[in-house]
């Protein structure tokens, strides 16, 4: 964010302030500092660097281009053989005897391009504020292909910082991308991103935690006495306002001010009566599992690798619908190997490899034509509506809709408020 | 907050001055701290500064407008979280003092032998994260967990809730578990500069005070104590300037109404993506514990760190 200007800081010559109190910490004849000139030298070392001509020289520049597009890289795809990509932690199918990844290295086995995979992705926020700075200052954040969730891609986009992507580079990709995923609101015809997965945002409850009651409501998770202290919210805004607003009837795609605030409102309430005892974020898993929380919004996938090891872990679908959103996979600005970022993306677009993810991370596959695949490699997820969505299941997703800035900025101060920061 | 070991040095002979090149050779070796300090603490201010006068938005860039009154926004929303960091980080510290000094008195005077170990006990923590740590106390805290079931039965944390400490029948997500987590994870910045300080101390002093009558309670409150207050006034503040800002306690131990003021300025930062509004936040904790740090070291009374 800083601009630093060459010249605008000098070191402190003799008269400063911080100069002062060093001459006179070594001179003392103690030998030694002091408190008191430890205090001087702070007080006035602050108002030595506090210049004012220092600090209007620093200044944030405004954002690339407004729904322009990215600064064109030179592609180095032919040259150098790999592509660099960030994902989140525990998404991507690893083999437990020899920790590599089947699938990735499937693609290298095919293209000949070697994948260099971090899960350095945890928090679509964190993750924002780490890349952030260069891609203002129009550099390469070192990645050619990252996954984020779908507003985090919509405000990349706003700003310009990502590629548009070359369809002729992905013929499997256009021809299988589910139609549930084919259109959203911010990437019209999927020109800058492509689905990694879908996240239906559920309602779980652990069965000893409820003493074997179910829990499918938004309204019983803020209302049943019985849950009193044991319910958690996610800490993403659109998750659990967006499932609020569902269980008032208010439509997440179309709501307005007011309705967003009737739902804030209707949280709060539940907050001060002590009913939601946290807002988290992944950290739910651990809290469900030991019964910390018997209910809480859960996204999807987790829970069915929850109910895996413990069976006492259920998830319910509200009848008044779910949030559903996705991860998607961007090529950020001036990334060098963007042709093979597309490659790689394609290549997730094939029936195979994409069952063979499906089948690890039980996520949502928006991948058309994966049934069979899948079947291959375990029967019962093929017919898990968690992971390929029945019709029942499609008809109760909702999206939430994308936010102008400042609408995301007052929104965003409202929802911090609320989990109390 | 630099603290230098301060050792009464013995005064230069009159006799003769240094020479130029000797008298600058304590400015060469500072040469190396000073630009560290000015790269990485006095550069990053001036920017901070800078933030937190601006106006703008993300997609219209930020501007230096001299926008003060951010700073007056900030406090009058944040204020109650800036209260609470303050009493948390207080509570804390106290608790770690009546836990620490004990303990360092121990392995200062009586340990013996053991004294290495239980020292290098005092820092095994250390050898895991942080975030790990932190994590061990939801585990140890749980709900239905035996601590929470002693309490229970003891009706110590009835006792606890009529304060307003805990919440119901649980500890997790409690004011009183994020001070817990406070007191534990910066306990050992406690003891160890009680201990260098402690361990000082000349134990003929413990014997000619004996000598003259004194009860062993009158020689701790006249001579070991006072002799101790070195370490005592680093401890505090080792402990409390850095449990103010935390916000790790109370994010994972915590819940909606322990929220501090780190917990704010993060918020501010990475989700509403206010960053003049969490660079003037940031500020103003600086300045509050500036202010405090001040007045507490000019009451202590004490010249010496450590």
């Amino acid at each position: 964010m800083e601009q630093f200007q060459h010249g605008r800081f000098s070191v402190p010559g003799p008269g400063d302030p911080v100069a002062n109190a060093v001459r006179r910490s070594i001179s003392s004849g103690r030998g030694a500092l002091t408190r008191r000139s430890l205090l001087r030298a702070a007080g006035g070392g602050a108002l030595a660097v506090g210049g004012v001509g220092a600090l209007s020289a620093c200044g944030i520049p405004a954002a690339g281009g407004k729904g322009g597009e990215a600064a064109v890289a030179d592609d180095f795809s032919a040259k150098e053989k790999q592509v660099v990509f960030s994902n989140w932690t525990e998404y991507m199918d690893v083999d437990e005897k020899t920790k590599r990844y089947p699938s990735l290295d499937g693609f290298t086995r095919r293209t000949g391009v070697s994948v260099k995979y971090t899960a350095d992705i945890n928090d679509n926020n964190e993750f924002f504020g780490k890349i952030q700075q260069q891609l203002h200052n129009g550099q390469d954040i070192g990645r050619d292909l990252i996954c984020v969730t779908d507003w985090l891609a919509a405000r990349l986009i706003r700003l310009g910082w990502v590629q548009k992507l070359d369809p002729a580079h992905l013929p499997h990709a256009f021809a299988n991308l589910s139609a549930q995923f084919r259109d959203p609101v911010w990437d019209p015809g999927r020109a800058h991103s492509y689905p990694w997965t879908g996240i239906s945002t559920v309602i779980a409850y652990n069965e000893k935690a409820t003493g074997g009651r179910k829990v499918d409501s938004v309204t019983q998770l803020l209302d049943d006495p019985a849950l009193k202290g044991k319910v958690g919210f996610l800490s993403e805004m659109r998750d659990s306002v967006g499932m609020t607003l569902l269980d008032l009837g208010k439509d997440p795609a179309k709501f307005t001010d007011d309705d967003y605030d009737a739902a804030i409102a209707r949280l709060q309430k539940a907050v001060d009566r002590k009913q939601i005892r946290r807002f988290t974020g992944n950290d739910y898993t651990a809290d469900l599992e030991s019964g910390n929380l018997a209910a809480c919004v859960a996204w999807a996938g987790d829970v069915v690798q929850l109910a895996a090891d413990n069976p006492a872990i259920k998830f319910a679908v509200p009848k008044a619908g779910y949030i559903f959103s996705s991860d998607n996979l961007l090529v950020p600005a001036r990334a060098r190997h963007k042709t093979n970022a597309e490659k790689l993306i394609d290549y997730y677009y094939e029936p195979g490899p994409a069952a063979q993810l499906a089948a690890y991370i039980n996520y949502v596959c928006p991948v058309d034509g994966v049934r069979e695949e899948l079947a291959k490699i375990d029967e019962e997820l093929a017919k898990s509506p968690l992971i390929l969505p029945d019709r029942a299941m499609a008809e109760l997703s909702h999206p939430f809709r994308p936010l102008s800035e400042a609408e995301e900025k007052s929104y965003e101060e409202k929802f911090a408020k609320l989990i109390g920061a | 907050m630099t603290l230098t070991e301060a050792r009464p040095v013995k005064a230069e002979p009159p006799v003769h001055k240094p020479s130029t090149r000797k008298r600058l050779v304590p400015y060469w070796l500072l040469v190396p701290g000073i630009l560290w300090l000015l790269v990485f603490f006095a550069l990053p201010l001036v920017y901070q500064a800078s933030t937190s006068l601006q106006t703008g938005s993300l997609e219209a860039g930020f501007k230096v407008t001299w926008h003060f009154r951010t700073y007056l926004d900030a406090f009058g929303e944040y204020w109650p979280q800036f209260v609470r960091s303050l009493l948390y980080a207080g509570t804390a510290t106290i608790l770690c003092l009546l836990l620490g000094y004990p303990l360092a008195y121990l392995i200062a005077f009586k340990a013996g032998r053991w004294r290495n170990l239980v020292l290098v006990l005092v820092i095994a923590p250390f050898f895991t994260s942080f975030l790990i740590r932190t994590l061990a106390w939801k585990t140890i805290l749980a709900d239905g967990g035996p601590v929470v079931d002693v309490l229970n039965t003891l009706h110590i944390l009835d006792l606890t809730d009529f304060l307003g400490w805990t919440e119901g029948s649980r500890l997790l997500a409690t004011p009183l578990a994020v001070v817990c987590g406070l007191t534990y994870n910066f306990l050992p910045f406690m003891i160890l500069p009680l201990y260098t300080s402690l361990e000082r101390i000349d134990g003929k002093l413990h014997e000619a005070a004996g000598d003259l009558y004194a009860s062993p309670a009158t020689t701790f409150r006249k001579v070991t104590f006072p002799l101790s207050m070195p370490g005592v006034v680093s401890g505090t503040l080792l402990t409390f300037i850095p449990a103010a800002g935390d916000y790790v306690n109370a994010e994972l131990l915590g819940s909606t109404d322990t929220k501090m003021v780190g917990s704010v300025i993060q918020s501010q930062f990475l989700r509403v993506l206010d960053y003049p509004t969490a660079a003037a936040l940031s500020f103003i904790l600086m300045a509050i514990v500036l202010v405090m740090v001040t007045v507490y070291m000019r009451k202590s009374g004490t010249e010496d760190l450590v």
